[in-house]
């Protein structure tokens, strides 16, 4: 640098800054020893005595005691939904029912804070993650569908929307308030009553929410949830009494889902899982393209069924988009969820944990190449570092399957239309990401990509009135907008 | 018709470019990225850390047309000891003034690690003859600027003389001497992120050591997006040619924690070799009291009042 | 001894803020002296409203029907004094429940009003609902809250601002609204309500160049005189279509239509 240098400089080297801890209070959450399943509108105590635990996966602390509902307890759950759904709810006027919907949005707005806390406890996200965007989000669903309960007949031209009945709900651990709030807005928005079972390892924030179904006087037995583990669902899936089933997880189970209920007449919704393919072109803007590819793959740890998994970059780019992407890892904040810096929190399970490895495994042995930043993790609870894999070819494992974890793969193509091929090369097609600053080819490939969700020179983006959902084996059905509405509704005529 | 020359066998050309691509900017998620970085928790000895280090990039600025002699010196005694009541406080980097008053800046500062810096150029708006310009630098420098913090012509950036742009810069760095050149972009006229990136690329070769987003006479002034679109440039000239250029937001930082906001972004676009004085500054006034503020509310634990901190 | 009430003066409400008529006028309705707004007035109001309508525009559906929905929150707490100013309780409850209703519009009226046209050519097209801008309304005589509330919901749910003329006869519900309106989170100027005379206040509406769109649901006699008026800058003229509908909505929004090319 030019500049002269006086005789008496006291200036220091260049500062090596270490954030210090920043803690978000966890007091702002009080918990119970044990919860029971809330039916009817009251906490029970399940009919199987059975109960598990449900720990924090970036300390493996127990956090508290949950029910484990068997057979007997989906039943009267179910029945209570049925009841409810008969005995007013139905015939509630579509006004009163939204006003129900704007008080619950209202009251999650109002204890976010606690919600989120629990959030990030519960299922090893970033407090910021939470925070930022589950909460906000999830009142706003609400928010959303409140308005629509009262609306419906201009959703539907010139049909009579009608609810149908009792829906069992089953949702994942990535997002459980936000994919709780998906599920049980619109069905309570058209008419009907649920039974919805939170995945296993991440009961906490629904528990929560049936203290708010109270705080709002929901009238008893419209939500009805149920904590158990994979059999709770079985249980829920195969019941003879419900009109609908809304499922939330991976290929595999929806499948069996869908066998089970073939034949039966019940309604039903998959969102599955993805393989998405962020595709970036040689003229986008480069390290905001950056920017979207760390958010797609590494936002919630990559426990995203829409993540954008597989980096498809412009041979042209290629190494500069690479150099930019790993040295942009290195910024990226590894640690304790609760901690308002941290950028990539635990992974949600030992057995997610696992699979990771083995699909990390796999990659190497295929002849990948592997880089993870320098990171410290943790001794205790789940972790994985941030992973980019260079060298990937289209058939190795890394690039086919999904592993629901901060990895990504990286592969190149030549031309828009070979971008597009190796997009849509795959079983799934839940999302994709476009990137380059030419709003033609957004439009072109837009048109062509197989997938549910495409996003252009952004990723990762949810609203309650965009519709969400896949093609092929990412599922059917849609929820957000106005098109969430049709899977929980039917018509006169 | 001429003919073109043959090109000599086994030409490979350079795969490598001499500047990066001027390339584009998504404002949206620039924001979004530059949002994401403000919402860092800084506590603890990070923030004293944090707001020493903000002190010592400080450039103390008057710059009304009622500037007086008496104004300056009590600006500059301020630049060198802002606590009188702690000496650990640091100097700020430099002062800065117009350049009738570099010479009273320079008496009261003599001795001290305090720089002067002067702007010129037809500050702030740049739009006077070129030689006026050039008179302007080099007279601010026989006045005795340790600095210049020049302004380049926006009326023909916008107008697409770029060539106009770049020549001008050239000529004031010629001028400079041995002070060291800061170039101002006025961000705020630009319009786009895109401009701002060119501009910077442009003042980069032109010769600049510095750049910086504004006078501090227009609104927007310096921002965090526009600050983090100047240090990713600086990025892209350090990876293509490895020369190490410094970055000036100025104008509306006025509160501490504004200050750590642009550290982090600083901190986490080029890393900590650029976390010195030498490479970024804050062109401000009223920065410098609240970060006194705070540093005094993070040793005691109880909240401020601006009655103990003097106002020079 | 019995307390001696402090009683409250009713003035206008302009801008967010509640000024007595420039003119310094009063007339008496309802048993209260309450301000006669001026054609001044009305010019400020209309000021305020263009002022304020950026920012409305601006802000997301989700959080204008948000503020909508606090409105109503707002409505709620008030019922008694509300009830006061109208013919009851019953009128009240209609009115607030009205206002829950436009709000859960906000975020919906592209999906049912717009959409992406199928054009016969390699082009994404697409039309969007905006608002108008500024709307003059002349609100019906009775019923003094619900008709009242009834042609401003509409008005800004979808971002636009509004100059209310007031029921003549029984202004005072509208200023009850108007307190709610203060506490609700509305930016000042999204809603100003002038009372007075309407024969006097119509016509300067009418004729502002600087109004987009005009609603002679409360207009009686004179409404041709104002719909010619009204020609001067095209504004739109709307008179309320019956039940409420997302087309009670739409009479105050345009549409545009955006074509870009799709290729590589």
């Amino acid at each position: 640098m030019a500049a002269k240098t006086p005789a008496a400089r006291a200036v220091p080297s260049p500062l090596e800054w270490e954030y210090a801890p920043a803690p978000e209070a966890r007091d702002v959450v009080s918990l119970e020893e044990r919860y029971g399943l809330f039916i009817g509108g009251e906490q029970v105590a399940p009919r199987s005595r059975k109960w598990f635990a449900t720990t924090s996966p970036s300390t493996e602390e127990h956090l508290a005691d949950v029910a484990l509902a068997g057979a007997r307890d989906v039943d009267l759950a179910v029945q209570a939904a049925r009841g409810a759904f008969e005995d007013g709810w139905s015939t509630l006027r579509p006004a009163e029912r939204a006003k129900y919907l704007f008080r619950i949005a209202r009251l999650i707005q109002e204890r976010s804070r606690e919600l989120a806390v629990a959030e990030s406890l519960d299922g090893g996200k970033p407090i910021k993650e939470s925070r930022d965007v589950d909460l906000p989000l999830a009142a706003a669903h609400f928010f959303y569908y409140a308005g629509w309960a009262d609306k419906l007949e201009y959703a539907f031209p010139n049909r009579r929307p009608r609810p149908l009945g009792v829906a069992g709900q089953i949702i994942p651990w990535n997002f459980p308030l936000l994919m709780l709030a998906w599920k049980i807005a619109p069905a309570l928005a058209c008419g009907n009553t649920v039974v919805l079972k939170p995945a296993e390892t991440t009961p906490l924030t629904a528990l929560i929410f049936t203290d708010i179904c109270c705080q709002a006087e929901l009238p008893p037995g419209v939500v009805n949830i149920v904590t158990g583990d994979g059999s709770t669902g079985a249980h829920l899936v195969k019941h003879p009494d419900l009109d609908k089933v809304a499922f939330t997880g991976s290929t595999e189970v929806g499948k069996a889902i869908q066998r089970e209920l073939a034949g039966t007449g019940v309604k039903l919704t998959l969102e599955l899982g993805g393989k998405a393919a962020n595709i970036v072109f040689d003229d986008c803007a480069l390290d905001q393209a950056v920017e979207g590819i760390v958010n797609g793959i590494y936002f919630n740890q990559g426990h995203v069924c829409c993540a954008g998994s597989r980096l498809l970059v412009q041979e042209s780019i290629a190494e500069q988009l690479v150099t930019k992407l790993k040295r942009r890892l290195r910024t990226i904040r590894v640690g304790d969820p609760l901690d308002k810096n941290t950028d990539l929190g635990a992974i949600n399970s030992r057995m997610q944990l696992d699979r990771i490895h083995e699909l990390v495994a796999a990659g190497k042995e295929e002849g990948a190449e592997m880089y993870q930043p320098p990171c410290r993790l943790p001794e205790k609870g789940y972790w994985f570092a941030p992973t980019v894999f260079t060298n990937v070819a289209q058939s190795s494992r890394i690039a086919q399957e999904e592993i629901f974890g901060p990895v990504l793969s990286v592969l190149t193509f030549r031309t828009p239309a070979e971008a597009v091929e190796k997009a849509n090369n795959t079983p799934y097609g839940l999302s994709a990401g476009v990137w380059t600053e030419k709003g033609s080819r957004i439009l072109w490939v837009a048109e062509r990509l197989r997938a549910g969700v495409v996003w252009a020179n952004t990723f990762n983006r949810f609203d309650p009135t965009s519709p969400f959902g896949g093609y092929k084996e990412s599922g059917f059905g849609r929820e957000g907008g106005l098109h969430g509405l049709e899977p929980y509704v039917r018509f006169d005529r | 018709m001429a003919q073109a020359k043959l090109l000599p066998r086994d030409l490979e050309l350079p795969l490598d470019l001499r500047l990066p691509r001027i390339g584009s900017v998504d404002a949206v998620a620039l924001e979004a990225r530059a949002g994401e970085l403000a919402k860092r928790s800084i506590k603890k000895g990070a923030k004293l850390a944090a707001l020493d280090l903000a002190i010592r990039m400080i450039d103390l600025t008057t710059l009304e047309g009622a500037d007086t002699p008496g104004k300056v010196s009590a600006l500059c005694a301020k630049a060198m000891r802002p606590d009188p009541t702690d000496p650990g406080i640091p100097a700020v980097a430099a002062v800065c003034v117009y350049p009738n008053l570099v010479a009273v800046a320079r008496a009261k500062l003599a001795g001290s690690t305090v720089k002067v810096a002067s702007v010129a150029t037809a500050f702030p708006s740049g739009q006077s003859p070129i030689d006026v310009k050039l008179a302007d630098v080099h007279e601010a420098v026989a006045l005795g600027a340790d600095e210049i913090d020049m302004v380049i012509d926006r009326g023909a950036f916008l107008s697409g003389r770029y060539a106009k742009v770049v020549d001008e810069i050239v000529r004031v760095k010629e001028a400079c001497g041995d002070a060291h050149l800061k170039v101002i972009l006025e961000t705020g006229e630009l319009g786009t992120y895109d401009n701002v990136r060119r501009a910077s690329l442009l003042a980069i070769a032109a010769g600049a050591d510095f750049i910086k987003t504004s006078t501090g006479k227009v609104s927007p002034a310096a921002t965090l997006p526009v600050t983090l679109c100047m240090l990713e440039v600086i990025r892209d000239v350090h990876d293509e040619t490895g020369r190490v250029i410094g970055m000036k937001p100025a104008g509306g930082i006025r509160t501490a924690k504004q200050a750590i906001q642009y550290l982090c972004v600083l901190n986490e676009t080029l890393g900590s070799a650029w976390l010195t004085p030498d490479l970024f500054r804050f062109g401000a006034s009223s920065l410098l009291n609240d970060v006194l503020m705070q540093i005094r509310k993070q040793r005691s634990g109880a909240y401020q009042s601006g009655d103990y901190f003097t106002i020079d | 001894m019995s307390r001696i009430a402090v009683r409250k003066t009713y003035k206008l409400h302009i801008g967010g803020a509640f000024p007595r008529s420039e003119s310094g006028r009063t007339y008496e309705a309802e048993g209260q002296n309450v301000a006669r707004a001026s054609r001044k007035d009305a010019r400020d109001a209309v000021k305020a409203a263009r002022g304020a309508f950026p920012k409305w525009a601006g802000a997301t559906p989700y959080n204008r029907g948000q503020v909508l929905y606090r409105l109503a929150e707002m409505m709620e707490t008030r019922a008694a004094d509300l009830g006061r100013s109208c013919s009851g309780r019953r009128e009240v409850e209609r009115a607030i429940d009205r206002v829950v209703w436009y709000a859960g519009w906000a975020d919906k009226l592209p999906q049912v009003l717009g959409g992406s046209n199928p054009v016969a050519g390699p082009y994404f097209n697409f039309t969007v609902p905006e608002p108008t801008g500024v709307v003059a309304i002349l609100a019906p005589e009775l019923p003094a809250l619900d008709g009242l509330v009834s042609r401003i919901a509409p008005v800004i749910v979808s971002g636009n601002t509004a100059v209310v003329v007031t029921s003549g006869t029984r202004p005072l519900a509208a200023l009850e609204l108007a307190e709610a309106i203060a506490t609700s989170d509305l930016p000042g100027g999204v809603v100003n309500l002038l009372t007075g005379y309407r024969d006097e206040l119509a016509p300067v509406l009418a004729s502002h160049m600087d109004v987009n769109a005009i609603d002679l649901t409360g207009a009686g006699d004179e409404t041709a005189e104002l719909e010619v008026l009204a020609a001067d800058n095209v504004k739109r003229v709307v008179r309320a279509g019956g039940e409420q509908s997302p087309w009670e909505i739409s009479a105050f929004l345009e549409l545009k239509t955006v074509w870009h090319p799709v290729g590589t």
